[in-house]
């Protein structure tokens, strides 16, 4: 029996190899737009590598940037897979259980992205194997950041095992154990709800950073990362609906637009509760709200980008929370970007850049990303959207029932 | 003022790095030395320098290696030698610190005097103390302070003066934070950093409140002829690109039983430092009998670094 299994694992990685190379032109010429991609952002690592992180625009005063920034949204993004699992297997509504895998897809590239930027972001990349649990010295559990190692590579793995083990079911035409899936796909909710707040808690644990020291930090990143995540989802379900002879019913999409519009509205509201609270009582940890919001001694480069990133998720709430406006392909869409657009910014740059400017010492240092950062940064996405593409060019097809054993297996007795 | 010991040097001296490590796990490290050898990049790291643990981990054996590996490898890159020290914290010692906010005058001396000790980058410039400038009638308000005051004479008129340098936390955030404990507090209250276990990932200086902690952004350069031989393996000894560095109360001069060079070059006798578990030393003599506050009282780090008014 097990040297059965193996023969199948081995017909399965071939054919599913096999996929890979036989698509559309319009296939090939995206893969070979990310490949290129890839190539850029390879070599501007290459660069920062032979000299330094001072390639980067971080300096003491703004030690984090554009690569912390990118990783945070994308923990983000990683998480809200979860929004999709919790309404498929806990209610058993049928129409997004069928697009969950497709969540879990996303939320593996995510976190191939999320590691990217971890791994560029460091100085020292050739000793990571120094936060290798039980090779290197991990500071557990002291340290966020191991506690961060851990649910990040531990979400990965469980999302891996899922989603490898539910297409090789689909492959041999075998029902996948329920005993099995079942309880790694209710751990997997605790897990993504994890992988957000540990890295909000990576943040907010930290005393000297008033802007992030706030108790809602955690509950922010949820709200936000339950819009974010679908925004994306939303557009990819489209394009596969297109492109492939996927099914995914118009009543799953308006669905999850539904929830996102909720996410949303809780998201603004603790924004504002935020902004409240710092405006209000104007002490001086308001220093770094005001960088962010109305500029700060004449500092005003974040200014632009915070009031956008409220426009958009004003405008979205709207658009997702009126049916007329979510249940059109338009305005859903445009809701979509706009979204994607609000949160990148509050998630991403809006976060890291405000908790470290003024710094420490009241100093402000004006961060803009070299464009070293902006290439391995493409790079990096690059790569997320390869994993994502080359993973469904091979699930999709096993969804759909055309990459199967030819001859299936007998089912068992019941 | 330098004839004065700040604290009694005597006394057994403890061991090294206690223990040797649980285990050596070099299979699974060797796995990934392929792939980081790569990650290196030009500047070829050694696989001894690769493969060494963190410093709590090693034999005294092993800490003989390293030393003598690195007195090899500075000596060579420096054209001179260079001694690389690992004087463990003396029994019965606790260090501490205090600043005189009524007598500092902003000289800087203690910052050039600081360069001249510790041997940071010249190029890219880094330093360990930061002289911040403050209006008198705003008090210490950091939102209007500047370190980059450049007058003819100071003080200026209207000023006062406050230099930060790391605190010596009893509470450190950073050594909290550090994913791979490659920072820690001795028992004579300093925190080290561990400069080949470091990762670089500068999560202690987003945890640090007082902006201490400096990053090799850059290949450290430093002019021979102005390199300290003089070193301490986890003081002023010659560091590595995209690691983090820091103030350790000068740690290669006072395990030795000498002041910190900040203390000795102060033309003010602003600066204050000796052996907090010593009755008689000056130390205890300014936070019994003048008035002290601590910087960040409210975040319960409890420095070992006092600011003080003389007068």
């Amino acid at each position: 029996m097990r040297k059965e299994n193996f023969r199948l694992l081995a017909r399965f990685c071939a054919g599913g190899l096999r996929l890979l190379f036989a698509g559309s032109r319009s296939y090939y010429a995206w893969v070979a737009f990310l490949l290129a991609l890839v190539g850029v952002g390879t070599l501007a690592y290459l660069g920062q590598l032979r000299h330094g992180l001072i390639q980067t625009s971080m300096r003491d005063q703004v030690s984090w940037g554009f690569y912390i920034g990118n990783f945070t949204f994308l923990v983000g993004v990683a998480a809200a897979a979860v929004m999709l699992v919790i309404p498929a297997y806990v209610y058993e509504w049928k129409p997004i259980k069928e697009i969950t895998l497709l969540g879990e897809v996303l939320a593996i590239a995510a976190l191939v992205m999320c590691l990217g930027f971890v791994l560029v972001d460091i100085g020292r990349p050739d000793r990571f194997w120094h936060i290798i649990p039980f090779v290197g010295l991990l500071n557990f559990p002291s340290s966020l950041l191991a506690w961060d190692v851990l649910a990040l590579n531990g979400y990965l793995g469980l999302n891996g095992f899922i989603v490898l083990y539910l297409l090789f079911s689909a492959y041999t035409r075998r029902p996948y154990a329920k005993r099995l899936v079942y309880p790694l796909v209710f751990l997997s909710i605790p897990m993504a709800v994890s992988i957000h707040t540990v890295t909000a808690y990576l943040y907010n644990g930290l005393g000297a950073r008033p802007y992030w020291n706030s108790a809602i930090l955690a509950p922010r990143f949820l709200t936000s990362a339950f819009c974010s995540g679908p925004a994306i989802l939303l557009i990819l379900l489209q394009i596969l609906r297109k492109q492939t002879r996927l099914e995914i019913k118009d009543e799953a999409i308006f669905k999850i637009a539904e929830l996102m519009a909720y996410a949303m509205g809780i998201n603004l509201f603790l924004t504002a509760a935020e902004a409240f609270k710092e405006f209000y009582t104007n002490s001086q940890e308001a220093v770094y709200i005001r960088y962010l919001y109305v500029g700060y001694k004449g500092h005003t480069t974040l200014v632009p980008f915070a009031w956008a990133s409220v426009a958009c998720g004003l405008a979205a709430f709207l658009l997702f929370l009126i049916p007329r406006t979510r249940k059109n392909w338009v305005t859903l869409n445009a809701g979509c970007v706009l979204i994607y657009a609000s949160v990148y910014i509050e998630k991403g740059m809006g976060l890291i850049i405000p908790g470290l400017t003024p710094d420490t010492l009241g100093e402000i240092y004006t961060y803009r990303p070299s464009s070293t950062e902006f290439l391995v940064a493409a790079g990096i996405f690059a790569v997320g959207f390869l994993v994502f593409t080359l993973a469904l060019k091979v699930a999709v097809p096993i969804m759909l029932g055309e990459f199967s054993l030819p001859d299936p297996a007998p089912k068992p007795p019941r | 003022m330098s004839a004065r010991r700040p604290f009694s040097a005597g006394g057994a001296v403890s061991p090294a790095a206690e223990g040797s490590p649980s285990r050596r796990r070099f299979l699974a490290v060797a796995g990934t030395a392929a792939v980081a050898a790569a990650l290196a990049g030009c500047k070829g790291t050694s696989t001894e320098e690769f493969l060494q643990r963190n410093f709590r981990e090693l034999s005294k054996e092993e800490v003989r290696e390293v030393i003598a590996r690195l007195e090899r490898e500075y000596s060579a890159k420096f054209h001179r030698k260079v001694r690389v020290g690992n004087e463990p914290p003396i029994p019965g010692v606790l260090f501490g610190y205090a600043l005189d906010l009524s007598r500092c005058v902003g000289c800087r001396r203690c910052v050039y005097a600081c360069v001249k000790e510790n041997n940071p980058s010249r190029q890219p410039q880094i330093q360990w103390i930061r002289v911040l400038q403050m209006d008198k009638d705003k008090g210490v308000d950091l939102q209007h302070a500047t370190p980059y005051y450049d007058p003819e004479k100071v003080p200026e008129e209207g000023h006062f003066y406050m230099p930060v340098q790391c605190h010596q936390c009893k509470n450190p955030p950073c050594v909290k934070v550090c994913p791979v404990k490659a920072t820690w507090k001795e028992p004579d209250g300093i925190t080290v950093i561990d400069y080949n276990w470091c990762i670089g990932c500068r999560y202690c200086m987003a945890a640090c409140p007082y902006g201490a902690r400096r990053f090799n952004w850059d290949e450290p350069h430093i002019p021979p002829q102005d390199l300290n031989p003089e070193t301490h393996y986890f003081g002023n000894r010659p560091r590595y690109r995209g690691v983090v560095e820091k103030c350790t109360f000068c740690i290669q001069r006072t395990r030795k039983g000498l002041y910190p060079a900040c203390v000795e070059i102060c033309p003010t006798g602003s600066r204050k430092f000796g052996n907090l578990l010593d009755p008689q030393s000056e130390i205890r003599y300014v936070l019994e009998t003048k008035r002290v506050f601590l910087f960040k009282e409210e975040l319960n780090t409890e420095p070992r670094f006092y600011y003080f008014y003389g007068v």
